[in-house]
């Protein structure tokens, strides 16, 4: 019986792979303006303006701690609609404080990668040559190190902070750009437009930064959101390690870490940091995700 | 022959380049480790003692080189902590890391061939759109994240599995592996899609190759026609990626092995960066290194034989 229908599905797979491309593509489009779409961009609009705007909100302040309730549950204790800590510190407000920590290393981290990969990029892909040679080498060495240990020695070495993981963290990321925008040169510099530049005598400066540069920028800058989602993660981890900014200062990560050690009794103190983390992870990959998506097809037809 | 003696050259560059990188790095650490070894009330004499003692007051290219010429002969070196040579510390936690990584290769790939198959075979019904969601879910989930839900859940709630320590196999198969299920499905938890989404987009441009149409002609079952004709050439790219994840597993068995307290190399290399323990750091980082060229270039080899495309095409261009 089973082997029947897998049967009739194997005689429909080559037959309706066509249509199927299409049905894709049209779910595609439905999926990207869908919830799928909208809903995470929602969650994150509202995580941002939280974060921005943590100072001026109604908050509990977030390193008080309320000795009337220690690691209360959500809604139980007067005024800590999300419960408190192990040291009676209000959850809510370590969350939005936190927030601004996740953040702020995602999106510079994320800017200085982007950044240094698109110069880096574009040299390896024009000039080619020992340029390219000594370059690809380079990122090669990046990738080859473990970059969680690379972070940890940062962090020891020049004490945990915003600046020194979002720093360290931004030169980790540049192989990913650099070499998204290397194979995107490597593809632009060989059109006609290009040649006509250096025929017409442009100097390299200006071919690069005029004639190149404004075609790989975006493709380029469409895995932004997805490698946001990724820096988020790894100061998560750094913070859960301790690592990250230094401790009373709230942090996702760090937070994690303190429920551990009451898991089985309170087990909301690690959940709703995780909670809030999984789902801005899980936003910024969807909506980067669509709008790559939606990049792609723009090219597509514009060629 | 001549891309993969390229390719070898390449990586060997690779390696140099990161020893060197990671010499610097952990020498310009903060805090002189021979005040640490001497202890507090040590004079400034027998610090300086220590310091010549280890050749601290070298230049680092000096001890660059020489530390190079160890590792080539073997000797990697003490740790500052304990004494105990490198090269040993790691060998003696190497095994635990190494059966960490199988395991969770084991388990997502258990996960991910049958998702993968069937989702190649029905694709884009709705159990194919579950899977696909499912995944996308699974890989939002960060490693440290999916082990404190797989604590809670197991260990806590249900209290089937131990969450933490460690058998070694002479306590016998299962107590041993008992230890390693969590952790290893905390990685394998989110592998899988990765895994799972190669071999669906491979297998469906294989089911619709000539060979596969001759076959079900012929009347052949289905069952034989996915396991043996179709599974052969869709798990090229598995196995790559296989492959080519052992690097992240690596990265990722240092927050692990701290959760799960898993005496592998990843905790002794979170312990030695706390304890400016270099020479550790430095061996550690090395082998990760190492291992990563290994299986890059094993990577390379396996496309090589496979597809004489690859060889002759790279060699020209």
């Amino acid at each position: 019986m089973a082997s029947a229908t897998t049967q009739e599905r194997l005689d429909q797979t080559g037959n309706q792979e066509q249509e199927n491309q299409a049905a894709q593509a049209a779910a595609r489009k439905r999926a990207r303006y869908g919830p799928f779409f909208w809903v995470p961009l929602i969650w994150l609009g509202t995580i941002v303006f939280c974060a921005a705007f943590a100072d001026i909100l109604p908050l509990q302040p977030n390193d008080e701690m309320d000795f009337t309730a220690i690691s209360s549950p959500p809604w139980e204790a007067e005024g800590h609609i999300m419960g408190t800590d192990l040291q009676g510190r209000d959850v809510l407000s370590r969350i939005i404080y936190g927030a601004r920590v996740s953040l702020t290393v995602g999106i510079v981290a994320t800017v200085i990668g982007m950044t240094f990969g698109l110069m880096i990029g574009l040299l390896a892909g024009y000039y080619r040559g020992w340029v390219e040679t000594a370059i690809t080498l380079g990122l090669d060495t990046l990738l080859a190190l473990p970059a969680l240990v690379i972070l940890l020695l940062a962090s020891v070495i020049f004490g945990g902070s915003l600046t020194v993981v979002s720093v360290s963290l931004g030169f980790l990321l540049i192989p990913a750009f650099a070499r998204v925008s290397r194979a995107n040169t490597l593809n632009f510099a060989q059109r006609e437009f290009v040649v006509a530049a250096k025929a017409m005598g442009a100097r390299d400066v200006r071919i690069i930064v005029l004639e190149i540069l404004p075609n790989v920028v975006l493709p380029v800058a469409a895995y932004a959101l997805v490698v946001v989602a990724f820096a988020i993660v790894v100061e998560g981890a750094l913070s859960f390690l301790g690592l990250s900014v230094p401790s009373p200062m709230p942090s996702w990560g760090g937070m994690i870490a303190e429920g551990r050690e009451s898991l089985g009794e309170t087990p909301h103190i690690s959940f709703i940091p995780a909670t809030v983390m999984f789902l801005t992870v899980l936003s910024f990959n969807l909506v980067g995700d669509a709008l790559r998506s939606k990049l792609a097809d723009l090219r597509e037809s514009a060629l | 022959m001549r891309y993969l003696a390229s390719r070898l050259g390449h990586l060997l560059a690779v390696l140099f380049s990161v020893t060197i990188l990671t010499f610097v790095l952990v020498n310009v650490l903060p805090g002189d480790i021979a005040y640490d070894i001497a202890g507090l009330d040590a004079s400034e004499k027998e610090v300086q003692a220590i310091r010549e003692d280890l050749g601290l007051n070298r230049p680092v290219f000096i001890r660059y080189v020489e530390w190079l010429g160890g590792v080539l002969t073997g000797d990697w070196g003490q740790s500052y902590r304990t004494g105990e040579p490198v090269l040993e510390a790691i060998m003696s936690r190497f095994p635990v890391s190494l059966e960490l990584v199988i395991i969770a290769q084991v388990i997502a790939l258990l996960l991910a061939v049958p998702l993968g198959v069937i989702s190649a075979l029905r694709a884009n019904s709705r159990f194919d759109r579950v899977v696909a969601v499912a995944g996308f879910f699974c890989l939002s989930i960060p490693n440290f994240m999916m082990a404190i839900i797989l604590i809670y859940v197991f260990g806590l709630w249900l209290n089937w599995l131990p969450v933490t320590g460690y058998e070694p196999i002479s306590e016998g198969l299962w107590a041993n592996l008992r230890n390693f299920i969590l952790p290893a499905s905390s990685f394998a938890l989110a592998e899988w899609t990765v895994l799972a989404r190669v071999l669906r987009s491979d297998m469906i441009g294989v089911l619709q190759e000539d060979y596969i149409s001759m076959a079900r002609a012929k009347g052949m079952p289905v069952r034989r026609i996915l396991w043996v004709h179709a599974m052969r050439p869709s798990s090229f790219s598995l196995i790559t990626l296989l492959g080519l994840q052992v690097g992240a597993l690596i990265g990722g068995s240092i927050i692990i092995e701290s959760i799960f307290a898993l005496p592998g190399v990843g905790r002794l290399l979170v312990g030695s960066v706390f304890a400016r323990d270099f020479l550790i750091i430095q061996g550690c980082i090395t082998l990760i290194a190492v291992a990563y060229v290994v299986i890059n270039f094993a990577v390379d080899v396996c496309y090589a034989l496979l597809d004489p495309r690859v060889r002759t095409a790279r060699s020209h261009g």
